[in-house]
């Protein structure tokens, strides 16, 4: 029994009011998962994610007369998805570094934005540079801790597999964090992770980096995240929104798809 | 001269469909012993050990001496035809659907009389050459040429019936994306396919086969991916009823046993690839194409998997490659029952280690896929079955065949 004067949780219920009025926007940041979504590309020899499958198990038949449902499976990196730290080999050993371990509140966290669509369409290797981000911040802020920063390309756009991997014979080439950011990242602006709209979180030629794959090996080993293939980038602010990004709960999975939702503030 | 194959026209939308019908079916056990030589190529009767006489038809005992011991083995296959027919009228169904038949008597050269059905430019009273065929019914027949090469034999639209020549038939490669996908468009072209039919999987991944494929003539090339429903589906749905041969050329290696590499992912995705890929296949494009089974003298024709030899027997370097291809062997003789309602014929090539980067480190003889294109072609032309092609191939069904467990014991790559 509540009583008369005991205090209430008013910011839930100014929260959802804001949701249902209007005020506060929720975004869906996801890839459609289906069967065509591409995975990352890697040589034939090496072991293979599997790309998304869907096979009914009934559909109002036979096989069960009232029930539509489906069997699914593909690799924990498909379509738009989480990277936990336990992904990369410099952050096996961390604590709480896998999908079951996480702690939840770090699923909902501030997300930065930084437009780089027409240096991605002019260039698809753009590299994202420490100098880049302080220029944004010029015009739109400090980056605030435990913040996301998300790397809008329009490369979602790209609905061709062809075009949205970008392969040739020397790799892929998609945009990505230069090497020197993501440390800076993380040591000067303490970022939650980084996430893309691309296949993966590294450039398409970040294998051939000094530090290979630094935003997963650098990110990873300091227990950040990894969101890539997102889209729907344009419709968040440089600053102020907030994303959610909860992975299933997989026992010492190294990420999985995930619904990415993005709360927006009408002011 | 035999008289040309009509080119076929479009579908006439008001026509019904004929329906695919049988020749008489049953058989005795021994004379499946006929359909076992027909189905491997070759014209061998059963000859008795004890007096030497030739038999035919098939029997349990010596038709001469009523001794039980007659062993199989090729014979000369020339013969005198003493006598020929056409039938007018028939009250079999599947005669009366494709009347005037022509047959006759043939004094085979190696003793025996046998009752064959001829080519158009048999001669009564000329020499004649024989071979087994396999009926629609899936039973062995003796079929008579003349014994000189008759110009346009191919086009006889009464043998057309007993092979399945792709002269005039659609194909369906599954795979184009290999050197053996582009071999085997070139090989059906060259064969007179009227359209050639490519899919290509994973479209970010490039081939230069492919690209080589799409400058060919009569080809046209399709999505499609075995390891997934629904693009299996979308193409069966768009081209399924054109379908007349298809040829599954899916194929993927990897190198590894149980042991020696532990692996279930790969494992899992030679079986999608290999076993549910057939499967989707089969599931999609087979009711189709058994229903086309008597559709005019182009109809659905025949069924052709690529197997590996090691499908017979387990090569460990190869291990689990090897049971996903002894899985889809099984499958296609699933098939191959559930097909043969509609006179289509499942036809598996078994091949040995082929040129290609997954077989970098085996030794030769290796094999090279425009060989297996030819001789795929060649086996659908004769109505063929089962098709070892190459030496490992042939080695193997061999050794099989005369000591299973030593083979077993002893196969490497």
């Amino acid at each position: 029994m509540i009583e008369k004067n005991q205090k209430r949780p008013s910011l839930l219920p100014s929260l959802l009011g804001a949701i249902t009025g209007g005020s506060i926007n929720v975004i869906d940041l996801t890839m459609t998962l289906d069967r065509k979504v591409p995975t990352i590309v890697l040589p034939p020899e090496l072991g293979q994610s599997w790309p998304f499958r869907m096979e009914e198990i009934s559909r109002y038949d036979s096989r069960g007369p009232a029930t539509y449902w489906n069997n699914i499976s593909c690799g924990e990196h498909t379509g738009t998805h989480f990277d936990a730290p336990i992904h990369w080999i410099s952050g096996k050993d961390l604590p709480n570094n896998a999908t079951d371990t996480i702690s939840p509140e770090m699923f909902i966290a501030h997300a930065c934005v930084i437009d780089c669509c027409s240096e991605a369409n002019e260039d698809p290797d753009y590299l994202l540079t420490i100098k880049d981000v302080k220029r944004w911040e010029n015009n739109n802020g400090k980056i605030p801790p435990r913040s996301w920063l998300l790397m809008r390309t329009d490369w979602s756009l790209k609905i061709d597999p062809i075009q949205y991997l970008n392969l040739d014979e020397e790799g892929a080439h998609t945009p990505g964090p230069h090497q020197d950011l993501v440390p800076w990242l993380i040591d000067e602006r303490d970022v939650v992770g980084f996430g893309c709209e691309a296949v993966g979180t590294d450039a398409g030629q970040a294998a051939h980096f000094t530090i290979p794959m630094p935003c997963h090996h650098l990110m990873h080993g300091k227990g950040r995240f990894g969101l890539p293939a997102l889209t729907n980038l344009d419709k968040l602010p440089p600053q102020g929104s907030v994303i959610i990004t909860p992975p299933l709960k997989i026992r010492q999975g190294s990420g999985s798809p995930v619904r990415v939702l993005a709360l927006t503030e009408e002011f | 001269m035999t008289t040309i194959l009509p080119t076929p026209k479009k579908k006439d939308p008001i026509q019904r469909t004929r329906k695919p019908s049988m020749p008489p079916g049953n058989r005795s056990r021994e004379a499946q012993g006929l359909a076992a030589m027909a189905t491997s190529g070759r014209f061998a009767l059963q000859v008795c050990n004890h007096c030497t006489k030739v038999q035919y038809p098939p029997r349990q005992v010596c038709s001469e001496c009523l001794s039980d011991q007659l062993a199989w083995q090729d014979v000369r296959t020339g013969g005198k035809l003493l006598a020929e027919t056409t039938l007018q009228h028939s009250n079999d169904v599947y005669f009366r659907d494709r009347l005037p038949w022509r047959l006759g008597i043939v004094v085979a050269d190696a003793g025996p009389s046998i009752v064959a059905h001829l080519a158009e430019d048999c001669i009564q009273g000329k020499r004649v050459r024989m071979s087994l065929a396999i009926d629609r019914a899936g039973n062995a027949v003796v079929i008579a040429k003349p014994e000189k090469l008759s110009p346009g034999e191919e086009d006889d639209m009464q043998l057309r019936e007993m092979a399945f020549d792709p002269k005039n038939r659609r194909v369906l490669i599954v795979n184009g994306k290999t050197e053996l996908g582009y071999r085997l468009a070139e090989a059906f072209l060259k064969a007179g396919a009227r359209n050639i039919f490519v899919g290509h999987a994973e479209p970010w991944r490039t081939s230069t086969h492919l690209e080589a494929i799409k400058k060919l003539d009569k080809t046209t090339i399709y999505p499609l991916d075995v390891t997934d429903t629904e693009s299996v589906k979308e193409l069966a749905a768009m081209i399924g009823d054109k379908v007349e041969i298809m040829v599954n050329n899916s194929y993927h290696l990897r190198m590894g046993g149980v042991l020696d590499r532990f692996d279930i992912n790969t494992a899992h995705d030679e079986m999608e690839i290999h076993y549910h890929g057939l499967m989707r296949l089969a599931g999609f494009f087979g009711p189709v194409m058994r229903s086309r089974g008597a559709d005019g003298h182009h109809g659905a024709a025949a069924w052709v998997n690529i197997l590996s030899a090691y499908a017979l027997v387990n090569n460990s370097a190869l291990g689990t490659y090897s049971a996903s291809q002894a899985a889809a062997l099984s499958l296609s003789q699933c098939l191959r029952d559930e097909l043969k309602n509609g006179g289509v014929r499942v036809v598996n090539s078994f091949i040995g280690p082929i040129e290609d980067e997954w077989h970098q480190l085996a030794p030769p003889p290796k094999l090279v896929p425009a060989t297996i294109a030819k001789r795929i072609v060649e086996a659908l032309k004769r109505g063929l079955e089962d098709v070892p092609i190459g030496a490992v191939a042939e080695e193997i069904i061999q050794r099989l065949a005369e000591n299973p467990k030593e083979i077993e014991r002893t196969i490497k790559l």
